[in-house]
């Protein structure tokens, strides 16, 4: 049976696969992708066998720097990360989260001094598994599920 | 390196600590110098504190520095809409070192980093108020001889008191035992726990203000157990009488224990102690000007010889 690919192939470029449905469009606004003229190709609820359903964002001729696409371990830490040449994965990257997150994300803390003050918010990483934020200036802990994006 | 400001207690590492009491010390022995001599200090409490701004500023002016400021945002302004950015900027044109205090949490953090004079951090909200417990760690250190292997009873507040927090990370650089009393829904958060066990920290927690808890102490830290802090206005009927220390339950304590606390003082320590010798705590409020006076001339690098 000829396998058919859900969502057209690309010939270079970046693919992020196996997104986490509901985290979708998330990905999307963290990778600022409504800002760039690049050719994208967005595809959600696609059938997955490792997930039930999923989604995918294939981006031509784009290839993100290391602390761009590390954005992404924030919300969706088991993405997968393709890079494509000629048609070919040349390339498979693991997202790791960065030791500290400067401004996309927002601190939970209304008298924090970021929520009051034209200024960009900065995150310490203390806990790289369970996704653990400590804001820089108000150090209030921030969980996973509890993470707002600015 | 040495730090530039002090925003929180843990910018000053265990050698930093000894040194700013040494300084507080010297201070203490002799307050009155030219030392500030032209040198300018800003107070701008954009919340109003009397008791810490008076203290910051009878520190400078025993020094002979000069002293611009406000103490009340509300004739500044940031109630026009000026950011805090733009205000630290303008007064630091001005002062050589700028002391704050402030209702949002993180200010004097951010001022640090944006400020070419030092910051010392003068409260941000319920964040750090960390002169307070470099005070604390002073008073402790004179009156005991040492910070070393020292059992501390904390007894009050301990879920939201800043001063507490503060104390139990400043000193743990030092060996101490602590005995936490407080009641049920004021109980130590788990991280300071968590903090005590990863420094090998000895703690018991009580529920009660139990006799076993004062007999052991050096020192019996005292704080206010808050009203509004409770969600159980019945909890708190039953409990507020309940961590009130009076001058008979000091009979069978150690002769070197001292009481402290962070004032202001409500009911939690009967007047009858005050004429105890062994209360401390306005001498301890008084230390408050040499502690400020070492991380003042520290900052400013001024070095005291006399």
């Amino acid at each position: 049976m000829r396998k058919e690919l859900q969502v057209a192939a690309l010939e270079n470029g970046t693919a992020i696969d196996h997104i986490p449905t509901e985290e979708l469009f998330k990905v999307v606004s963290l990778l600022q992708l409504q800002k760039i003229d690049h050719r994208i190709t967005i595809g959600n609820n696609l059938r997955s066998r490792k997930m039930g359903k999923k989604g995918i964002i294939k981006i031509a001729d784009k290839f993100f720097r290391e602390d761009e696409i590390n954005r992404i371990a924030l919300i969706a830490p088991s993405v997968s990360l393709n890079i494509i040449k000629d048609y070919e994965v040349v390339e498979k990257k693991e997202i790791t989260l960065p030791d500290e997150i400067v401004e996309i994300v927002k601190c939970n803390n209304p008298k924090c001094i970021t929520n009051n003050e034209p200024m960009k918010t900065r995150f310490h990483v203390i806990d790289k598994e369970k996704v653990i934020l400590q804001c820089h200036y108000c150090e209030l802990k921030i969980n996973k599920d509890e993470i707002e994006l600015k | 390196m040495k730090p530039k400001s002090l925003v929180d207690i843990n910018d000053y590492d265990k050698d930093d600590i000894v040194r700013i009491l040494e300084s507080a010390a010297r201070f203490k022995a002799n307050p009155n110098s030219d030392l500030l001599q032209g040198k300018v200090c800003a107070t701008l409490f954009f919340e109003p504190s009397t008791r810490t701004r008076l203290s910051f500023e009878t520190a400078i002016n025993r020094l002979r520095g000069r002293v611009i400021g406000f103490s009340d945002a509300g004739t500044t302004s940031s109630t026009k809409g000026e950011s805090l950015k733009d205000t630290i900027m303008m007064v630091s044109n001005y002062a050589d070192l700028i002391i704050m205090r402030h209702y949002l949490e993180g200010s004097a953090r951010y001022a640090s980093e944006i400020s070419p004079v030092p910051i010392i951090n003068a409260g941000d909200g319920s964040n750090q108020h960390p002169t307070q417990t470099l005070l604390d760690l002073f008073t402790i250190y004179e009156t005991q001889g040492t910070l070393e292997n020292l059992t501390i009873t904390i007894v009050g507040d301990l879920k939201y008191g800043r001063a507490v927090h503060s104390l139990i990370q400043g000193i743990s650089h030092f060996h101490p035992t602590f005995n936490f009393v407080a009641p049920e829904e004021l109980h130590i958060p788990d991280k300071y726990k968590i903090f005590c066990d990863s420094k090998q920290i000895r703690y018991r927690e009580f529920v009660d203000f139990a006799p076993e808890s004062i007999e052991t102490a050096d020192i019996l830290y005292m704080t206010r157990v808050q009203k509004e802090r409770f969600t159980d206005l019945m909890e708190y009927e039953k409990v507020k009488n309940a961590y009130v220390l009076n001058n008979e339950m000091l009979n069978n304590s150690k002769s070197n224990l001292r009481v402290l606390h962070p004032l202001p003082r409500v009911k939690e320590i009967d007047q009858d102690v005050d004429d105890n010798p062994k209360a401390y705590y306005f001498q301890q409020a008084k230390n408050g000007i040499y502690a400020r006076q070492a991380v003042i001339c520290d900052l400013l690098n001024m070095e005291y010889h006399k």
